[in-house]
């Protein structure tokens, strides 16, 4: 009896296992980022679908860099899929790293993905990581206080009027800072902020030469005027804000401007999260007549490392997250404004989508930041807030540094550009450039 | 003769414990309030913060979001057989440097120590590889070998330390009554030094806990501990202090009650030493 009992069990034990087998599994990195994890509350749906389980591995941006870094130079098959960014695709799709994204499904219609997120996400025109989600940077500002100032903010302004817009807000007594803007150190944080406001002052990171650029004077009228301005009109210790940071403090009703990324208009509008909600206004980000704009472009994207042996479950589901499908299942359960923005074209065709009162400045700021040309002068990099060189990363962490030492009134500009410019011709010089 | 203290020093030397104790505690408390606020509210001035509204949301979403008990457990495994495996190697080897020294003895504790003094990354690279050749990548064994090795300097210098005040005349009656080595050690040795091998294990589970290098680097999804869980709330785009600091409090609260029941031991085994 207790025999036949146990071998029942044991039999039944077997059956879940062996269809267990079956059931193949793929791991995922990626960031805790709004997008994402709506993203895997609609994994089920993917796995009902395929027979293809998902397994997430949720890390901070940075660890997640060193994480997946580690693992794709050793080949140690830890993921599936990474969440990468511009900056990592066209190194490791050069580096062999990563599985080439050339024979995605015709349903999947490739060629609607925008041509700026493609450039960014392709290495000698093979796309490796397929965009999950793009920004760009625009200005995000207080419609109240602009009309309580007297001034009406242009589409499309110059550096020189958001300077005199933010004088113009800043109320001190009553906590408004005129403009917020990162200052924090780290090439992802204020490095990405100033490098973007540098290609609109003239300035470039490496000539055609690849020596670096800090002792010209397009540098220093950035750095000149961007503490200027700050120092004037923006708000205690920016020297260590954020994303994060500015974001809190224009929830707060605390700034009158934030110029910063495209993704953030969702959570200023947000009647739950921000006091301010009903009067924010959108507008590109400033110029100062040079031909380029100081607004950025970044995507976080789906990749495959080379040397998984779940390459075809992986591309399936790269496909199904990255699809038009996907938009059209967020829009429906959760409406067009929380839909992954800036990675398809056929998004910015739709008249539901184009609603959203911050789609249209969105699109303009993808559309008006090329990856490829960057500057006003020639560069040999590619990348708008970064060149996309493996020694960059560390560099601008380093330059940002001393950046924000200035701001925070810790060395002068003038220090601080020496130094960049030193470190950077050391570090480049050490990496054989 | 003891030095008489005088009432008003005493109370100063309250005022200041209390002091240095809530300062160090501060965080902890903070992260707590935090946990309670919703994301709008957390990023609030701290004024303003307490006498929002409190509410357990981010428990909710943590909860609905996470395998906590996944992570726990893992925790849990990888701390206590970490500390274990540790001991096992540690006693006999703390027990021959206290007991048995040679010339050397001092020169191999300090280069057992000098290996702490090694930044993990530096080994990080050689590890993984070693990881990946043995199949040991995302595994609770994996994890708690690497732990072992990493707190096994200071596993023996605490035993080592406890082990030399024992009286080694003790040990010598126990060997004149006929007791073996392996007896030695087990019923002589191990019962006199418990309040220190005990502040040991507090210790050492407590370090395995709390690791986050290697535990974030040698870890994907299936042995993931808490650490992990903690990182997995951090955000570059989006407020998140409220559901970090729940994931936190979530994440630390198993040991700080531990820590708590068992405070006394701690204390006493890293205060007075094995002989009381």
């Amino acid at each position: 009896m207790y025999l036949k009992s146990a071998l029942r069990a044991a039999t039944a034990v077997s059956m879940i296992a062996a269809s267990g087998a079956y059931a193949e599994t793929i791991t995922i990195a990626t960031v805790n980022n709004g997008d994402m994890i709506r993203m895997q509350g609609y994994t089920d749906q993917f796995t009902e679908a395929t027979g293809i389980d998902v397994e997430w591995v949720t890390l901070e941006e940075n660890v997640l860099r060193q994480r997946v870094t580690t693992d794709i130079t050793t080949k140690g098959g830890q993921f599936d899929i990474m969440t990468i960014g511009m900056y990592e695709t066209p190194i490791w799709g050069a580096n062999g790293w990563l599985v080439p994204l050339d024979d995605l499904s015709e349903e999947y219609d490739a060629d609607d993905i925008l041509p700026a997120m493609a450039g960014g996400l392709s290495h000698d025109g093979t796309l490796y990581a397929a965009p999950f989600y793009g920004e760009s940077s625009m200005i995000m500002y207080r419609t109240d206080l602009m009309e309580q100032a007297g001034l009406d903010m242009p589409d499309a302004p110059t550096w020189e009027f958001v300077r005199e817009a933010a004088a113009a807000m800043t109320d001190r007594e009553n906590g408004i800072n005129g403009i917020c803007l990162r200052g924090k150190a780290g090439w992802g944080e204020g490095g990405a902020l100033i490098t973007a406001m540098s290609n609109s002052f003239g300035a470039r990171w490496f000539d055609m030469d690849w020596k670096p650029q800090f002792h010209t004077q397009a540098w220093a009228d950035t750095l000149t005027f961007y503490k200027g301005m700050m120092d004037e009109s923006g708000p205690a210790g920016y020297a260590t804000n954020g994303f994060n940071e500015n974001l809190a403090l224009f929830q707060q009703g605390k700034c009158g401007m934030w110029i910063d990324a495209t993704v953030a208009a969702s959570f200023v509008t947000n009647p739950d999260e921000s006091t301010v909600a009903d009067s924010v206004g959108f507008a590109l980000a400033p110029d100062t007549g040079l031909g380029k704009r100081a607004n950025w472009l970044w995507a976080w994207a789906l990749a495959i490392p080379a040397g998984t042996q779940k390459e075809d479950s992986a591309k399936q589901f790269i496909e199904w997250a990255t699809s038009k499908d996907y938009i059209e299942l967020v829009a429906e359960n959760e409406g067009w404004a929380n839909v992954p923005p800036g990675a398809r074209t056929s998004l910015y065709e739709n008249p539901n989508y184009m609603d959203v009162p911050f789609a249209q400045m969105t699109l303009d700021s993808i559309l008006s930041a090329d990856p490829n040309d960057s500057t006003v002068e020639e560069t040999p990099y590619v990348g708008v807030q970064f060149a996309a060189i493996p020694e960059f990363a560390g560099i601008a962490t380093e330059v940002s540094q001393e950046f924000s030492a200035a701001y925070a009134g810790q060395q002068s500009v003038e220090e601080a550009l020496e130094k960049a410019q030193a470190l950077t011709t050391d570090a480049m010089e050490a990496a054989g450039y | 003769m003891a030095r008489a203290v005088t009432p008003q020093r005493k109370a100063l030397n309250t005022l200041i414990a209390w002091t240095i104790g809530l300062v160090i505690f501060f965080p902890i408390f903070w992260i707590f309030v935090l946990s309670f606020k919703t994301e709008g509210n957390a990023i609030l001035p701290p004024l303003e913060v307490l006498t929002s509204p409190w509410t357990l949301e981010s428990y909710g979403v943590v909860q609905e979001r996470s395998d906590y008990f996944k992570h726990f457990g893992n925790s849990v495994i990888i701390a206590f057989g970490s500390t274990i495996l540790g001991l096992i190697v540690a006693v006999p080897a703390a027990w021959a440097m206290a007991f048995v020294p040679s010339r050397s003895t001092k020169n191999i504790l300090m280069w057992m120590l000098s290996t702490k003094m090694l930044p993990a990354v530096g080994v990080l690279y050689p590890i993984y590889l070693v990881f990946i050749q043995l199949g040991l990548l995302d595994s609770r064994l994996g994890l708690t070998i690497v732990l072992m090795l990493i707190n096994l300097p200071i596993i023996v210098w605490m035993l080592y330390t406890y082990f030399r005040e024992i009286p080694g005349e003790i040990l010598e009656a126990a060997r004149m009554d006929g007791a073996t080595l392996r007896e030695e050690v087990l019923y002589v040795l191990t019962p006199m030094a418990i309040p220190g091998m005990a502040s040991t294990v507090l210790l050492n589970v407590i370090l395995a806990w709390n690791e986050a290098f290697w535990t974030l680097n040698l870890t994907a999804s299936k042995a993931a501990p808490l650490t992990a869980f903690i990182a997995s709330y951090s955000s570059p785009e989006g407020l998140f202090y409220a559901k970090l600091s729940a994931a936190s409090v979530m994440a630390i609260a198993p040991i700080l009650i531990m820590g708590w029941f068992s405070q006394k031991q701690l204390v006493r085994g890293l205060t007075f030493g094995a002989v009381k």
